[in-house]
């Protein structure tokens, strides 16, 4: 066994009825309740991200006359999301399959609650012997890809249909989020490393990315990396905005901007520390990294864009907080305090180089930005994971070995390259799915609203409503 | 009858407001509106993004008074909305044919 190693989201579903371990079979483990409230909370936290925070954040950044159709589309997105995933989400993505993608055995989360005794399966954690019932899991999880999808919008609204972005959405969920979250996040959990003769079965039952060894504590690749560049494809095929370079596209509200990304900043501890699983050490670890990377992103976000362009703004100040939380996810549980420091600080000058000179380049219509603060966030958090997992930088390294739960560090150049690898597994994986989602959303219904509608405002044209009655 | 049109900075309308009540003006008509004259706009930054704010908001005030009341008005409103710096506006004076009062029907100063 070469590559198990400490990544997040195991699970081994261990049914709480199901067959025991060997003839010794000691009584399946009984939920903590202090992890299972830790994960409840953390959920309803997540959720709180979407709806109202991404909603607010993004809607502030729109001119008035869209900042309905922003909001319908993260609030239904949300929504139609959460149902997928109980339909079939959870299941190809967090149950037994092969390397690239789950099985059916959870459709319809069947199998998670007995009737007949009242029993509930259980999902495991990171450590041996501690469960968390399955559904606090599945809910946990369904927050995470419901606000992956609504990420995405940030980079196409204005000027899409609301019927596309419905069409673009399940597809996207599930050619691209499903296989990702699979690859990355799917294992058997600590428990099912019973002794060394298995190490090699076990670990193959794994998503590919997770055999390979790349860390991601709460979603770098699956979440960040995979709707930012999903959201560049979106923009690129949909086209800019009309009048874009040529009339001013002012942010409507940055107060609501404001309030929206200090409430995703409050939601992200559910994110980040949730992510742990468990109410423990690592939990403590990831909160205090979102906490603090978070504000050095601010300060670094502030002081570069007071420095290169004369003045300090209220926006800068908003995206340099997104930026640090996006950063430090795939490192929360996974760096300590150095790397913190060192991400967030790098997070927010890379991204406000995102934001600049990177998307000039791209000469691309991402209206709100998603590729340059989620995208490139994403990569630069999951790159610098591998630097400083390292114990020499002060990060706990990993778990090489499940049986014993040992855990060690390889060299700082083999796990970035293993960083690099998912990174760019994602990247391609992500791209190629979102062209064929728009694609086909473009064949069924178009992807674009007339120039008189757009010109109108999607609020009035798509929703026949208004945002705001002085 | 004169009819008086100023364009003002918006934080001195109260000002001048109380200066014309004081030389007898008995009604005045606001407008919030944007213009620019040598003052010119300004520029704002959002990321990336730079846009150049040609049009800065201001109050226009308008007052119809009596040939004898005019040199007044026009110094009060001169006095009160002098900062002495760029953008402080503009005062336009127009001959006013006719005053009608809707609700009585008197006319000319009578209905002022």
């Amino acid at each position: 066994m070469t590559n198990a190693v400490r990544i997040l989201f195991p699970l081994a579903l261990l049914l709480a009825t199901g067959a025991a371990f060997g003839d010794e079979a000691a009584a399946p483990p009984v939920p903590n309740k202090g992890d299972v409230a830790w994960m409840l909370t953390s959920t309803a936290l997540v959720l709180l991200m979407s709806v109202p925070a991404l909603a607010l954040f993004y809607g502030g950044l729109v001119r008035t006359k869209n900042m309905l159709s922003v909001l319908m589309q993260v609030f239904v997105v949300f929504s139609l999301i959460t149902v997928l995933w109980c339909i079939y989400g959870y299941s190809l993505a967090f149950t037994e399959g092969n390397p690239f993608i789950g099985g059916l055995d959870r459709l319809f989360l069947k199998g998670t609650f007995n009737p007949a005794d009242g029993s509930f399966s259980m999902a495991a954690t990171f450590s041996k012997a501690t469960v968390i019932p399955e559904l606090v899991f599945v809910a946990f999880q369904a927050t995470f890809a419901a606000i992956t999808v609504c990420l995405i919008l940030g980079a196409i609204v204005e000027r899409i249909k609301f019927s596309a972005v419905l069409i673009f959405s399940v597809i996207w969920f599930t050619i691209s989020y499903l296989p990702i979250a699979h690859m990355v996040w799917f294992w058997m959990g600590p428990d099912a490393y019973t002794g060394p003769e298995v190490v090699d079965a076990m670990t193959a039952k794994a998503g590919q990315i997770w055999q390979w060894g790349a860390l991601d504590f709460a979603g770098g690749t699956v979440v960040h990396i995979n709707a930012g560049v999903a959201g560049l494809v979106g923009a690129y095929l949909l086209g800019k905005r009309v009048g874009y370079g040529r009339e001013a596209f002012t942010p409507h509200s940055l107060t609501l901007t404001m309030v929206g990304a200090s409430l995703l900043w409050f939601g992200w501890f559910g994110f980040n520390a949730g992510s742990a699983l468990e109410a423990n050490g690592f939990a403590a670890l990831a909160f205090i990294n979102t906490f603090l990377a978070t504000a050095c992103a601010v300060l670094s976000w502030t002081f570069g864009e007071w420095l290169l362009k004369g003045k300090p703004s209220m926006l800068g100040a908003a995206s340099g907080a997104v930026a640090g939380l996006v950063a430090i996810t795939p490192a929360a549980g996974n760096v300590g305090i150095p790397g913190a420091f060192v991400i967030g600080f790098a997070a927010g000058l890379v991204c406000l180089w995102g934001v600049n000179g990177l998307k000039k380049l791209l000469g691309v219509d991402d209206a709100l930005d998603v590729f340059g603060v989620h995208a490139v966030g994403g990569i630069l958090g999951a790159l610098l994971t591998g630097v400083f997992n390292s114990p020499d930088l002060g990060g706990p390294g990993f778990v090489v070995d499940w049986v014993t739960a040992k855990t060690g560090f390889s060299s700082i150049g083999a796990q970035f390259l293993v960083q690099a690898k998912a990174v760019g597994v994602s990247v391609v994986w992500t791209a190629v799915s979102a062209l064929i989602a728009f694609k086909i959303a473009d064949v069924l219904v178009g992807l674009r609203v007339s120039e008189e509608e757009e010109r109108e405002g999607l609020d009035i044209t798509a929703h026949g409503e208004s945002a705001y009655r002085y | 009858m004169k009819f008086v049109a100023a364009i003002l900075k918006p934080f001195k309308l109260d000002d001048v407001r109380e200066a014309l009540s004081e030389v007898g003006v008995s009604g005045i008509t606001v407008t919030e509106v944007k213009g620019f004259g040598r003052q010119k706009g300004h520029t704002e930054l959002y990321r990336g993004a730079e846009y150049v704010v040609d049009f800065l908001p201001k109050v226009k005030l308008e007052v119809a008074v009596t040939d004898e009341q005019l040199d007044a008005v026009i110094d009060a409103i001169t006095k009160t909305a002098n900062t002495g710096k760029i953008g402080d506006g503009k005062i336009f004076v127009y001959d006013l044919e006719q005053v009608i009062r809707i609700r009585t029907g008197e006319t000319g100063a009578e209905a002022l």
